[in-house]
């Protein structure tokens, strides 16, 4: 790597590529299940998507990884324990309702378009291409789970009381998003990376318009946020997640086809 | 949920000098949706650069019983094709 253009640390693309897989994993188990033909399409080709980019984040992390020297994507992907992802505990969150699953969306595709906007400037020209390759996908991600978000809540009493519930409940994880640590703080000085904390205040201009269009009803800010998925603390719901994903490289390590 | 929602025909355009061509059908509440719906289900393999949706209650069709009073007298007049003028070699693309 050319000194002149500073790389972005391993872990910091692991946290990129792993925010895609997982969001991805828990989207597919949507497939064949969406409340309507037109609905679980566009669920899956979201999940595709994002799992594309997931492969261009982990094989590019795989690339840089020197404590394994050179793990390949689908190492990365299949043969890490929970301890070892760097998702935020945001994507990582059951599925629930339809209402769940489209508020979760929302709250990350708010964040991951700012985010992927910051990247497509990246002092490392690899993290620039892959950011403006997403870019375009989750622009429309966006604009889907915004408009969805809108219909339900500004919907019927009982779909505004879905995704009330759900917003309230997945509230409290999307603080972890803003929070800078160490590795940010590298990646953002490098000019690999960014700030995350730069991100707070035009998320929550974006998403309180949608809310307020929604009929919905915005938890505090400063609400209590729970934290640690960056650095590898996630809540057990991401050992089954993984569990699933990960049974057949487990069971029957190699195997191809 | 889908039954409760409307039916809409799409029309995908495939590049630019080209007519947009029916694709099928699909299930939306609306007609910004239907264009959502139309981009997930029929263009996922690069097929198109533009869509239409229309109503599919909103389409007038000719009835399949009409079928010989509308296109049988149109058979027997082969004089409508242009095909009884021989064509200079050097005109192409005709």
């Amino acid at each position: 790597m050319d000194a002149a253009k500073p790389a972005a640390p391993f872990e910091y693309l692991l946290r990129l590529g792993d925010n895609a897989l997982v969001l991805s994993q828990r989207l597919s188990e949507w497939c064949g299940k969406g409340p309507a033909l037109e609905e679980d399409m566009a669920l899956t080709n979201v999940a595709l998507d994002l799992i594309g980019q997931a492969r261009l984040w982990l094989s590019y992390a795989g690339e840089l990884d020197s404590a394994g020297a050179g793990r390949s994507e689908d190492e990365l992907a299949f043969l890490r324990d929970a301890g070892e992802f760097r998702n935020l505990l945001l994507v990582e969150q059951p599925n629930g309702s339809y209402a769940d699953t489209l508020m979760r969306q929302f709250l990350f595709d708010a964040w991951h378009a700012l985010a992927l906007r910051e990247l497509a400037a990246s002092a490392d020209p690899r993290v620039a291409e892959i950011a403006a390759k997403a870019q375009k996908e989750v622009a429309y991600h966006l604009r889907r789970s915004s408009d969805l978000v809108v219909r339900l809540g500004d919907g019927t009493e009982k779909s505004r009381a879905m995704m009330q519930a759900a917003l309230e409940q997945l509230w409290p994880y999307t603080g972890e998003m803003f929070q800078g640590d160490a590795l940010d703080r590298d990646a953002a000085a490098s000019g690999a990376g960014f700030d995350p904390a730069g991100l707070r205040a035009p998320w929550l201009d974006y998403v309180g318009e949608v809310l307020a269009e929604a009929t919905l009803k915005q938890p505090p800010a400063e609400a209590w946020m729970h934290s640690g998925g960056k650095q590898g603390r996630h809540t057990e719901k991401l050992g089954f997640l993984l569990a699933e994903m990960q049974f057949l490289q487990r069971a029957y390590p190699g195997a191809r086809w | 949920m889908s039954s409760e929602w409307p039916l809409w025909e799409v029309f995908i355009r495939s590049q630019h000098g080209l007519a947009h061509k029916h694709v099928g059908s699909l299930h939306a509440p609306d007609a910004e949706m239907a264009v959502n719906n139309a981009r997930d289900v029929y263009t996922r393999r690069n097929e198109g650069v533009s869509i239409w949706v229309v109503r599919s209650a909103d389409i007038t069709a000719s009835s399949p019983g009409d079928k010989a009073p509308l296109f049988d007298p149109a058979r027997s007049k082969v004089y409508r094709h242009p095909t009884f003028f021989p064509m200079p070699e050097e005109v192409k693309n005709i």
